[in-house]
């Protein structure tokens, strides 16, 4: 898997502004890549482009070699909002994704018992979505985006509206997922804390140019400790880019 | 106070019979004793009682209800289709959106039985006739809700669906429709009483057997007891099939989506 974006631009119909411009980025099988940045900056636009949802006023998105032109299942996204389907339960929506692309039913079962028990969802498989805790919706939805075995997962601030506890303990599990699974991963936060601790590599994104300020690659040992000074020190380094005082 | 389930239904009966005993009890004051108004225009729980005993062991009063049931149920489900294809339609094309839409609830304004003269004029007096009035009647209501009830899907099922691959028909069937549901089947229910009442507008206005010719004989024969007998049971119908299918389907729904609280 290779994804490559080349001179990406997007600009909004009516707006002055640019929201990116001249984005140049290349992500590597299995790797996990953070994007961090203050409002505005254009980040979730990186990722709806990445994943089909907008299309780009210039540049291009190349995965696998093929260009980018609509939503497809090898591009899941794992939102905010966690977009489980509220009329489903929570294995039938883990399943939903398999099911509509016409995975055999004995198969979706497997995969979904299997991911519900990597998420420590399994005793909740049959509750229905609005009974579900916060982290347990993310859990379910992170359930469902694994079961689609896409080249890359986009995560849109999977975190951000989970109280503190909960979104570091996920946090934690995320990586531990990622350590088994190997998968690739896409992911927006403004915690430049939780991309140090996730990435392989961070990307800072300027909400003065909209465009790329700087890449940082992070070779911390996992699991990370968030209280040992080389992280304290990159998070401040990063933090400091974020802000714009750097360079 | 509050109350609930049995002891609500309880009360409610309770409700009903010192209504009943009232309207006898002023029956009896006002025709009987002070002898104010003649018999034959004010209605009696006893009369009306009596008469529902006629109508029913010769048979009147079943046969008209079935008749005006199928009748109405027919209408409503051809409503159901022409609604349901001008209501994709008009979310489809952004062009009917901006022009059709606001005429058809200009439609709306527009009491069902308004639709009586032109439907006669068209089909006669015909059981065709009281169709058309249901259908021109129920059919705009229902094209609505369903643009609205689409319009109302949250944009992040959609974008779910589509990043997990669904093609446009599995957006439509496997998103949008369940996501859709319970406001469809809200304006779905709306559709009905308005069905309802066009096909009694339809009815009183033609010939064909049923509870609205049921009514205009009782008319005919000065029976104030068979008309105020037909009335109940018109909302009677009308309620039951509100309550025991709509509002029992809607309940179902929101409860198994955490929509309702206890």
């Amino acid at each position: 898997m290779s994804l490559i974006i080349r001179g990406l631009s997007k600009q909004f119909q009516g707006s002055d502004e640019h929201t990116l411009q001249n984005i140049n980025l290349e992500i590597a099988s299995g790797e996990f890549v953070c994007v961090v940045g203050t409002s505005g900056c254009g980040k979730s636009t990186l990722l709806n482009l990445i994943a089909g949802l907008e299309n780009p006023t210039e540049g291009e998105i190349l995965l696998d070699g093929e260009k980018i032109t609509k939503p497809g299942a090898e591009r899941t996204v794992m939102f905010q909002d966690h977009g489980l389907f509220p009329w489903l339960n929570v294995i039938e929506n883990v399943k939903f994704g398999m099911k509509i692309n016409g995975v055999a039913k004995e198969l979706q079962e497997e995969k979904a018992l299997h991911y519900l028990k990597l998420v420590n969802l399994y005793d909740y498989r049959d509750y229905p979505i609005h009974q579900l805790s916060g982290g347990m919706r993310q859990r379910t939805a992170l359930a469902r985006a694994l079961t689609m075995d896409s080249k890359i997962l986009l995560m849109d601030e999977p975190f951000a509206s989970l109280d503190k506890q909960t979104s570091n303990r996920l946090r934690e599990e995320l990586q531990r997922i990622w350590l088994e699974t190997q998968r690739t991963i896409f992911f927006i936060t403004h915690s430049v804390e939780e991309a140090v601790y996730l990435a392989d590599r961070v990307v800072v994104l300027s909400p003065e140019t909209h465009s790329i300020r700087d890449i940082i690659s992070i070779n911390l040992e996992r699991p990370r400790h968030i209280y040992s000074p080389e992280f304290i020190e990159l998070r401040h380094r990063i933090l400091d880019e974020v802000r714009g005082e750097a360079i | 106070m509050k109350y609930e389930g049995r002891l609500y239904k309880l009360s409610l009966l309770i409700f009903i019979l010192i209504l009943i005993v009232f309207w006898q009890g002023f029956y009896f004051l006002a025709v009987d004793v002070l002898q104010l108004s003649k018999p034959y225009t004010v209605p009696s729980p006893l009369g009306v009682g009596e008469r529902f005993l006629d109508l029913l062991s010769n048979g009147t009063l079943p046969e008209a209800t079935l008749q005006s049931l199928g009748r109405g149920i027919l209408g409503y489900a051809i409503a159901i289709v022409i609604g349901a294809v001008i209501g994709l339609l008009i979310h489809h094309f952004y062009y009917l959106q901006k022009n059709l839409k606001p005429m058809l609830l200009g439609l709306q304004t527009l009491p069902s039985v308004c639709w009586v003269p032109f439907s006669i004029l068209w089909f006669g007096l015909s059981t065709n006739a009281i169709l058309f009035v249901v259908v021109m009647g129920t059919a705009f209501s229902i094209s609505i809700s369903v643009d609205n009830a689409i319009k109302n899907v949250p944009p992040i099922y959609v974008k779910a669906g589509l990043t997990m691959g669904a093609t446009k028909s599995q957006l439509y069937w496997d998103v949008i429709l369940p996501a859709c549901l319970p406001e469809l089947v809200s304006g779905l229910k709306q559709g009905w009483s308005f069905a309802w009442r066009a096909l009694m507008a339809g009815e009183v206005m033609t010939t064909s057997i049923g509870l609205g010719q049921t009514l205009i004989t009782g008319r005919d024969l000065a029976d104030i007891n068979q008309v105020m007998l037909v009335m109940l049971v018109i909302v009677l119908v009308g309620l039951l099939i509100d309550k025991c299918i709509f509002s029992a389907i809607e309940h179902r729904m929101l409860k198994k989506r955490g929509l309702l609280s206890e």
